[in-house]
């Protein structure tokens, strides 16, 4: 098998993927919970049966005067009121409107975000990814004694990345999936996770290299990821399976950080073999062409 | 390749670690009684706790997850100090005071494991202050976000001593004593709640009546020592943002900072009285930045549910091992086992926070520890196919492996590193949640590396040896 010959195919299937995610984050962006765009959230839980539109609750909020941004059921007789930002009296108040509408309720959770703290995640969140990136590049270059292994294994992170942000802005359109703190959390995991597979494979080339050093790039890395398939596919399915669990039957509070895992988790194996090596390749010929 | 009793020393020491990591991990208490010679005897053991007695030294301890915000639910405050008026050079020793202020009045309350933390951000000096168990936010933040300035001032021609007493006992909440104590003359001694390091309830020696006690640092005891001793008789006024909560008159002069206030307080009042004092003992004034209260019950559903989804998904891996990895599957199972019992374990002794991400990061290196045996098998059966003896291709697919699982396993480790953030670089993330989760995982992927190399290894030597390559494992 010569997965590799026509490596830029591969180029194409993963713009495929990726100018749908591109065309919706650059249209509608994605949709921010209050971890970055500030303002409060108020999780109750009541015992009236008020029907699914909830517009009771809605009712209740706008005749306080308070800034609604969205009613959301979270679950049987349970919602998520959003809304600008309100200070403890102002819930209170909230609490007592909605529970004359609609009866007694349990407060399930209350937060409330300032402005200053939500740009500050946004910016410590890129910190954070840039000096990924960086060591990324300079151990991978160490390593493999070769900076365009570096650049390639970080090219193919960023792909990864990429294709979660475009999933969850297409999520943020289609199903009203929030992105939150937890979000930023699964893109360093995917970062971690893309790597540590490409590593895997760029490994085989390595060894491959030092046994036969006459052989052309291409053969090498036909040869690499034909012989590491094996293992990133077992690999993925049980890391998979986990994350499917998790997704599937964990709580509700855990269930988006589960899909954009499951989501890295997915393209991140892809990515080792069909992006970050045909980048290799790439590299490879235009070098050879300079020369 | 190292010889068989090598091996054997090793997996001994494995074993023993093994089943002390599984005595902390896995809480078990069992009773058996039976009878004996007519009489009936107990015996029973319980794992989780420690507790014992070596020649006097008594060593007692019971292992317990520490749980996250969000999973035992309470309230997470994020405070700004207004460092303004502050001395930069100063600023970070006020932060510090400011924690411990506030640390002393939830401590007052009775709060189990609260944690308040500093946190600085550019510019911004915070205080990050967990409550678990709170979930009634008003009463949090009663607790942490009053800002309050605490000033004792002198009243310099005091009304009628009538008025004075009638004020003392009416106590703090009365609006009317700000209105009778307008014609005083009202001298700060620059004495504030700066100085002040505790207020607590205390009971009188001979009446048994309940009084407010008042400490000073040493810098306090000085002006107090000096305004008392100059001004017996006079009252010293205590005003809280402005209002006068207390009006003491100064009986004696009080030279060793420890001053009395008595009145005809109830055990109630009192305590209320030196918790505002202790309120008004806050530095800096402080601002609400963010609050996040989390009700106990969402949260214990998720958990129950996640570990519920944890234990099945491990289920299924170990399924998938063992179907596609036959014998060898059955060892890797095997070294997961000891995997997750020396996770838990460690969560316990070092007091890891367990957060839903936490948890996550938990699952996901389980999968990675998965890895590094899948990594080894595929070397072995390659090596296999190259027809190489069982012996050696074990050994060849161990050191091959190795190689690989040890770049990849190094990078998700520094990744961990940039989530934990273990030297506070402001630049980066200092949410307990991102970091619960970076810990988890660099725990796993350091442990997953050790029982994925160490333990199968070991284990597949000793295999080896006693089926003697005859079969084929």
């Amino acid at each position: 098998m010569k997965l590799l010959n026509h490596y830029r195919v591969f180029f194409i299937v993963s713009l495929f993927f990726l100018l749908p995610g591109i065309y919706s984050l650059l249209k509608h962006g994605l949709l921010l919970g209050i971890d970055f765009t500030g303002g409060s959230l108020l999780e109750v839980k009541y015992e009236s049966n008020i029907g699914p539109d909830q517009l009771e609750l809605k009712q209740a909020v706008e005749e306080k005067n308070y800034s609604l941004v969205s009613i959301q059921s979270s679950g049987q007789n349970q919602a998520i009121i959003r809304t600008g930002h309100i200070d403890n009296q102002q819930k209170d108040e909230l609490i007592q409107a909605l529970e004359t509408k609609i009866g007694k309720l349990t407060v399930l959770r209350f937060e409330t975000v300032g402005p200053s703290l939500s740009k500050e995640l946004l910016e410590k969140t890129l910190v954070a990814t840039g000096l990924v990136a960086l060591i990324i590049t300079i151990y991978v270059w160490r390593q493999f004694k070769d900076l365009k292994f570096g650049v390639c294994a970080v090219f193919a992170m960023f792909h990864d990345s990429l294709i979660l942000l475009g999933s969850f802005s297409l999520l943020g359109v289609f199903f009203k999936i929030e992105v939150d703190v937890l979000f930023v959390t699964a893109i360093l995991t995917t970062l971690s996770f893309s790597i540590h597979d490409t590593i895997v494979v760029f490994d085989r080339i390595r060894e491959l290299r030092r046994q036969q050093p006459r052989l052309e790039m291409i053969k090498l890395a036909n040869i690499a990821v034909l012989e590491t398939l094996n293992r990133s596919v077992n690999n993925s399915v049980t890391i998979i399976l986990m994350l499917l669990a998790l997704f599937l039957l964990g709580g509700e509070s855990i269930r988006h950080f589960a899909l954009a895992l499951l989501i890295g988790a997915v393209t991140g194996t892809y990515s080792s073999p069909f992006v970050a090596v045909p980048l290799v390749l790439e590299w490879d010929r235009w070098k050879r062409k300079i020369k | 390749m190292p010889n068989i009793a090598q091996t054997k020393k090793r997996l001994f020491w494995l074993g023993l670690l093994f089943l002390l990591s599984a005595f902390i991990a896995f809480p078990v208490e069992k009773k058996f009684s039976f009878n004996l010679l007519g009489q009936t005897r107990e015996l029973g053991f319980k794992t989780g706790s420690l507790n014992l007695d070596i020649f006097g030294l008594k060593l007692s301890r019971d292992f317990q997850f520490k749980q996250g915000l969000d999973i035992r639910g309470g309230t997470q405050v994020i405070l700004e100090a207004d460092m303004s008026t502050v001395e930069e050079l100063d600023r970070p020793e006020a932060l510090a005071a400011a924690a411990a202020v506030i640390s002393r009045r939830v401590d007052f309350y009775g709060i189990a494991e609260p944690s308040v933390q500093t946190a600085r951000f550019g510019e911004s000096y915070r205080l990050i202050v967990e409550l678990p168990g709170v979930d009634d936010q008003t009463q949090a933040l009663d607790l942490v976000g009053q800002t309050a300035q605490l000033e004792f001032v002198l009243l310099k021609q005091p009304p009628a001593e009538q008025t004075v007493q009638e004020v003392t006992r009416q106590g703090p909440e009365d609006a009317s004593v700000s209105a009778e104590t307008q014609n005083v003359v009202l001298e700060p001694i620059g004495l504030g709640g700066k100085q002040l390091k505790r207020a607590n309830l205390a009971f009188d020696q001979q009446t048994g009546a309940p009084t407010v006690q008042l400490e000073f640092d040493a810098d306090g005891r000085k002006i107090f020592a000096d305004v008392t001793q100059k001004n017996t008789g006079e009252i010293l006024g205590i005003f809280l943002d402005g209002s006068p909560l207390m009006l003491p008159r100064i009986s004696t002069p009080i030279l060793d900072g420890l001053a009395v206030i008595t009145g005809q307080f109830s055990v109630e009042e009192a305590k209320k009285l030196s918790v505002q004092l202790n309120a008004g003992a806050l530095p800096v004034p402080i601002k609400v930045l963010e609050q996040r209260i989390i009700g106990a019950s969402l949260g214990q559903n998720s958990v129950e549910k996640s570990i519920k989804a944890g234990l099945i998904g491990l289920g299924i891996v170990s399924l998938f091992m063992l179907v596609i990895y036959g014998k060898k599957g059955l060892l890797a199972d095997f070294a997961l086992i000891v995997y997750a019992s020396l996770t838990l374990a460690l969560y316990k002794i070092i007091g890891v926070t367990m957060t839903l991400p936490g948890i996550a990061g938990l699952i996901l290196s389980i999968g990675m520890a998965v890895d590094a045996n899948i990594l080894i098998f595929e070397r072995i059966k390659e090596e296999l196919r190259k027809d190489k003896p069982l012996v050696i291709a074990m050994e060849l697919g161990f050191g091959k492996a190795w190689d690989s699982i040890k770049d990849a396993n190094v990078a998700t480790i520094l990744t961990a590193l940039v989530l934990i953030n273990p030297a506070n670089f402001t630049f980066l993330n200092t949410s307990g949640l991102v970091r619960g989760f970076g810990v988890t995982l660099l725990i796993g992927v350091v442990l997953g590396l050790f029982t994925g190399v160490v333990v199968t290894r070991n284990l597949v030597r000793f295999l080896l040896h006693t089926h003697a390559n005859k079969e084929k494992l």
